[in-house]
């Protein structure tokens, strides 16, 4: 590329920062909250799906299945995360097609930060504006969470949460996780942590919970019905 | 060098320009050589002839066909010299970058795949070479496969061998193979099926090589062959 934009528009800042990262980060900081909570025998994605009156729930799905055994959530701007969840498929399949073997959630992971790392040293792209939740169980059974931030950083967590609620909700998880909680307890933390910061009343229709078990290695995403029970216990 | 009539049958070449003393081969019989592996109990075997050989002439005695690329898998590879050991060379080099970014060992079904989308990515210009893979998985369990030059995988559960003299090979493993073989009795099977069957070939033989696989680890055992 050539011309006025062929400059990266992440360049340092004589601070040793990245503006454009900052921005990227307030961007996500401004997205509505992403949590995930790691179990011993799975892993809780959960978010606020906060939508106009009008909007019909179900054609706006924040938590997307990557490959059977891996989902992810973000914070910040969707379309930017359609990108990453795209590329992420094809990572895995293009993994399941040489090694024959699914593809190891830290791989995954290491690969989407890899992509979202190039983005802040090419030449006229900007960062992307999402912060990711990467949840999964490998083939040994072990459950595995991971956070990938704009600029490519990723660590794995016991939960966390990102997003407009993410100080209330981490402050929240630090209190109550207990390492060794069942997926169901996981399942009701994640809802409670949500509620900490939810604006208003939470229903079936406002909020998204995905899950995945050591059982059957599946990931899925739980559906309004479900959801409503969860609720209706926890009432 | 390769003759470029390699394959056609010797009435249907030409008999001018014809050298003496040379007779045409094809390309997968170039250089000769015998690999075979074989399931034992809670074991594999995987053995090959030592011969480098350029159509009839033996120019080297210490050619092995076996490679060790993961701590319990090995990949025997028959075919064109050339090929063996590009191949060798270019799973040694996608196992060790797996093994640095996946923190772990690539287990044999993984590396028999892995080795399958090689060959076939030379679909229409191919490695001459039809690889062996032989070795434990995680939990110790053996696997051995085989494969033609463009990735074809055959999965067994008794034996798989490759070479120039494969017939001899299957007739002799058929015979002498039999389940839940010890380590000592699947060394003593697969060195007489390799010996009886490259001894009736020309261009295999000028001595063996055995690798027993376990769970504690390999032993390796070169055989005294007859030497020609």
């Amino acid at each position: 590329m050539s011309g006025p934009y062929s400059y990266s528009l992440t360049t340092f800042a004589p601070s040793g920062k990245l503006i454009q990262l900052e921005h990227a980060l307030k961007a996500v900081q401004a997205g509505a909250t992403a949590l995930a909570v790691r179990a011993k025998s799975g892993v809780v994605l959960a978010t606020e799906k906060k939508l106009p009156a009008l909007a019909i729930p179900a054609s706006y799905q924040k938590i997307s299945v990557i490959t059977d055994h891996i989902g992810v959530v973000y914070a910040g701007m969707g379309p930017d995360s359609r990108v990453l969840v795209k590329r992420g498929r094809k990572i895995a399949q293009q993994y399941k097609r040489t090694y024959g073997e699914d593809i190891p959630v830290k791989m995954l992971v290491r690969e989407l930060a890899s992509v979202m790392q190039e983005f802040t040293q090419s030449g006229g792209v900007r960062p992307f504006g999402v912060a990711l939740l990467v949840a999964g169980v490998d083939a040994d059974g072990e459950p595995a969470l991971y956070q990938v931030d704009p600029s490519g950083s990723y660590w794995a967590w016991k939960a966390s949460a990102i997003g407009k609620g993410m100080l209330n909700a981490q402050a929240f998880l630090e209190k109550r996780f207990k390492a060794n909680d069942e997926l169901e307890d996981a399942i009701n933390m994640a809802i409670l942590t949500l509620q900490e910061t939810f604006e208003g009343a939470m229903t079936e229709d406002n909020i998204e919970i995905g899950i995945v078990s050591d059982v059957d290695q599946k990931f899925r995403v739980l559906t309004p019905a479900e959801i409503k029970d969860y609720l209706d216990e926890i009432a | 060098g390769i003759n470029a009539e390699y394959g056609t049958p010797p009435h249907l070449t030409s008999t001018l320009n014809k050298q003496p003393n040379r007779f045409i081969m094809s390309i997968m019989e170039y250089n000769g050589g015998a690999v075979v592996a074989m399931v034992g109990k809670g074991c594999v075997a995987i053995a090959s002839d030592k011969r480098y050989g350029v159509q009839a002439q033996t120019v080297g005695f210490d050619f092995e066909k076996v490679f060790r690329i993961q701590e319990r898998t090995f990949v025997g590879l028959t075919g064109l010299a050339t090929d063996v050991q590009t191949m060798a060379s270019k799973l040694e080099f996608r196992t060790k970058l797996y093994e640095l970014r996946e923190e772990r060992q690539m287990t044999p079904k993984v590396l028999a795949h892995l080795l399958s989308q090689l060959l076939y990515e030379k679909r229409f210009g191919p490695y001459f070479t039809e690889p062996v893979v032989a070795g434990l998985d995680g939990k110790g369990e053996p696997y051995i496969c085989a494969m033609d030059l463009i990735g074809a995988q055959e999965l067994a559960k008794d034996f798989v061998v490759t070479g120039t003299c494969t017939e001899n090979l299957f007739g002799m493993c058929e015979s002498l193979w039999r389940p839940d073989l010890e380590e000592d009795e699947l060394f003593e099977i697969v060195s007489q099926c390799l010996l009886a069957s490259v001894d009736r070939d020309a261009t295999s033989g000028w001595g063996a090589v055995v690798h027993i696989i376990n769970a504690d680890g390999v032993r390796t055992r070169h055989l005294k062959t007859r030497q020609d």
